[in-house]
């Protein structure tokens, strides 16, 4: 701690403000920090650490008295990418993401240039939108499940426009769980991609839409010219942020199937497959290794959009 | 736009008027195709609500057996408030009603004093070490707490905290996030204020209290609100670490009650009434301040 001095080792460039008594300002600044870095340490850093020592290790919750937890090196890790069903939620993850990252952002992009006109009574559409954000994910899951019911208003609706031949057992039939699950994830979280998307979109300074304009641009030239380069880093932002709840995707799993991640694991998460050999199989060694591969795994998708978002400000 | 400017240019009534017309029209089926595609789009979102609430209030057998036409959305056969007894009743719902709302307000209310001091202290108070612990932060921002469950789920058992609600508690008041956002925000608020304040003599604490953190109430709302909204949805971590009903919050206590013999819907949906509604009302009634909270801390993350 001693090492870094105070004030020079700050991110921050600024010129350090008058300090007249570096005595008491320590104290202050400790004290100040003292209950946030106390909880941080105790409930982020050490589990964070623990979590590693454990990946190698074959710790069980609830061990009998007297077991001795052993170091077993890469053994969870082997196992882990050994175990199919690990591989079936990997995929399952990506499966998602593929679908819901590219189609949500787009219909949220959608929805915030809608509300962004200067239409009378357009923030009640706004507020619409939003709604469902703050309707708790787990009673969505649970309305949601009458609805995607062979008989409910989600085939009611496909029956008329397909003319009667489509109206699957969405959460019943493998074909088609990972399917309902995405409908629902849409449903419950497009409206905060609109929110940032809005205020991007109202960043974009109109003095830009008045050049295009007198260049003769119409509205899809704008779009592409003006807006979306205008919006790009939001847009990335949003795009990465999506990735990262894609595979943090949980509740609508764990709760909507007959059994969680099922029928026959087609909704099987990675984090159905944490909390399945954590908390049930009592793993907490294998538990850890499947947690660190996840972090990993955030960890990669968040680097790459910082590359991207860098690369592209050196060219401009 | 450009239209207008030709119409203006012209010197002929009668093109004024027909150029005007034409705009208006333009207008007109501008006007149409918006709020046609906005309806629609409104509908998309209402009609789960519309159905959670209609349901509500209609007997049990009809929620299901009605849910593949129109008639889902009227509440026949009536049934009055039975449903939401029987959701009382037979899914203890205030019991989950009373643990969410000790959990929610415990982890927004010291969570927003936590978080700020550490912001505060970093943003203005010039001390030794404070170099690596914003570091130390920046660095913890990126760590999801989905990485953090199988470890702290194994402390929680050690220290026997399972199944109780400060173990639902304690993990989430200190997050970096809202460390760095309230970091931020104190960085942007002129320092003049704060440093007449010390050459009165004022000390740190007091100025934190009197001055800068009032100046900041527009952080502390938007951390307060997207807190809470985590912390009243969270769903993973009681999953994990509460057994009884006594610990239970409310996302745990519907997906029980709905897997709960007999599966009567018209119950289950005044369940999930119960506990969406109230937000949903104060959510439009401060949408404005929620929106705006969504946007300002997303595009920082």
């Amino acid at each position: 701690m001693t090492a870094v001095a105070g004030g020079s080792g700050g991110v921050r460039p600024s010129a350090p403000p008058v300090r007249p008594k570096l005595g008491t300002d320590t104290i202050t600044g400790w004290l100040f920090s003292a209950p946030a870095l106390v909880l941080m340490v105790a409930f982020i850093l050490v589990p964070f650490v623990l979590a590693f020592y454990f990946s190698f290790t074959n710790e069980r919750l609830l061990a009998p008295p007297g077991r001795q937890t052993q170091w077993i090196g890469l053994d969870n890790y082997v196992r882990v990418l050994e175990n199919p069903r690990f591989w079936t939620a990997l995929t399952n993850n990506i499966v998602f993401s593929l679908v819901v990252v590219p189609l949500q952002t787009f219909f949220a992009l959608f929805l915030a240039i809608l509300v962004n006109q200067k239409l009378r009574g357009v923030v009640v559409f706004r507020t619409v939108f939003f709604m469902p954000i703050t309707v708790v994910m787990a009673a969505t899951a649970v309305i949601w499940i009458v609805l995607l019911n062979p008989e409910g208003l989600v085939n009611a609706f496909f029956e008329i426009i397909t003319l009667g031949n489509f109206s699957p057992d969405w959460l019943g039939d493998p074909a088609y769980a990972l399917a309902g699950i995405i409908m629902v994830s849409i449903w419950a979280s497009v409206g905060f991609q609109m929110v940032i998307l809005l205020a991007a979109l109202q960043d974009v300074p109109e003095s830009l839409y008045e050049a295009a304009r007198l260049d003769g641009a119409n509205n899809w030239q704008q779009f592409l010219h003006v807006t979306l380069p205008g919006i790009r880093n939001p847009l990335l932002f949003v795009l990465t942020i999506t990735t990262i709840l894609a595979f943090r995707l949980f509740d609508q799993v764990w709760i909507m199937p007959d059994r969680p991640g099922g029928p026959l694991d087609a909704t099987r998460t990675l984090m159905v497959d944490i909390v399945d050999t954590g908390l049930n199989q009592q793993a907490v060694g294998r538990g850890s290794a499947l947690s660190i591969i996840f972090l990993l795994i955030v960890l990669a998708v968040t680097i790459v959009q910082r590359r991207v978002v860098k690369q592209e400000g050196e060219i401009r | 736009m450009s239209a207008a400017a030709k119409a203006s240019s012209a010197g002929q009534g009668t093109t004024l008027e027909q150029a005007n017309a034409a705009i208006r029209r333009q207008h007109l089926r501008r006007y149409i195709v918006s709020y046609g595609v906005l309806i629609l789009l409104a509908l998309f979102f209402l009609f789960p609500i519309a159905f959670m609430v209609v349901g509500a209030f209609k007997a049990d057998t009809s929620v299901v057996a009605d849910s593949g036409s129109l008639r889902a959305f009227v509440p026949v056969p009536f049934v009055g408030l039975e449903n939401f007894q029987q959701a009382a009743e037979r899914g203890n719902f205030w019991i989950s009603f009373r643990n969410s709302a000790i959990i929610s307000a415990g982890i927004v209310a010291g969570g927003l004093v936590v978080n700020s001091l550490l912001g505060y202290a970093l943003a203005r108070v010039p001390f030794r070490g404070k170099g690596l612990l914003l570091l130390l932060v920046v660095a913890l921002i990126i760590v999801p707490f989905e990485t953090l469950a199988v470890p702290l789920l194994l402390i929680m058992a050690e220290l026997g905290w399972t199944d109780t609600l400060h173990a639902q508690i304690l993990p989430f008041l200190a997050q970096p996030l809202y460390i760095f956002l309230f970091y931020s925000f104190f960085l942007g608020i002129p320092r003049e204020l704060e440093e007449a304040a010390r050459i009165d003599g004022a000390g740190a604490a007091t100025v934190f209290f009197r001055i800068a953190a009032p100046l900041a109430k527009p952080a502390y709302a938007a951390a307060g609100i997207l807190i809470f909204l985590a912390s009243w949805g969270q769903y993973l971590w009681p999953v994990m670490v509460t057994r009884s009903i006594e610990a239970r919050p409310l996302p745990m206590g519907i997906a029980e009650f709905q897997g709960l013999p007999p599966r009567d819907w018209g119950d289950i949906m005044a369940y999930a009434a119960l506990m969406v509604v109230p937000l949903l009302v104060v959510f439009i009634i401060f949408q404005r301040q929620f929106v705006r909270g969504v946007a300002t801390t997303g595009l920082k993350g």
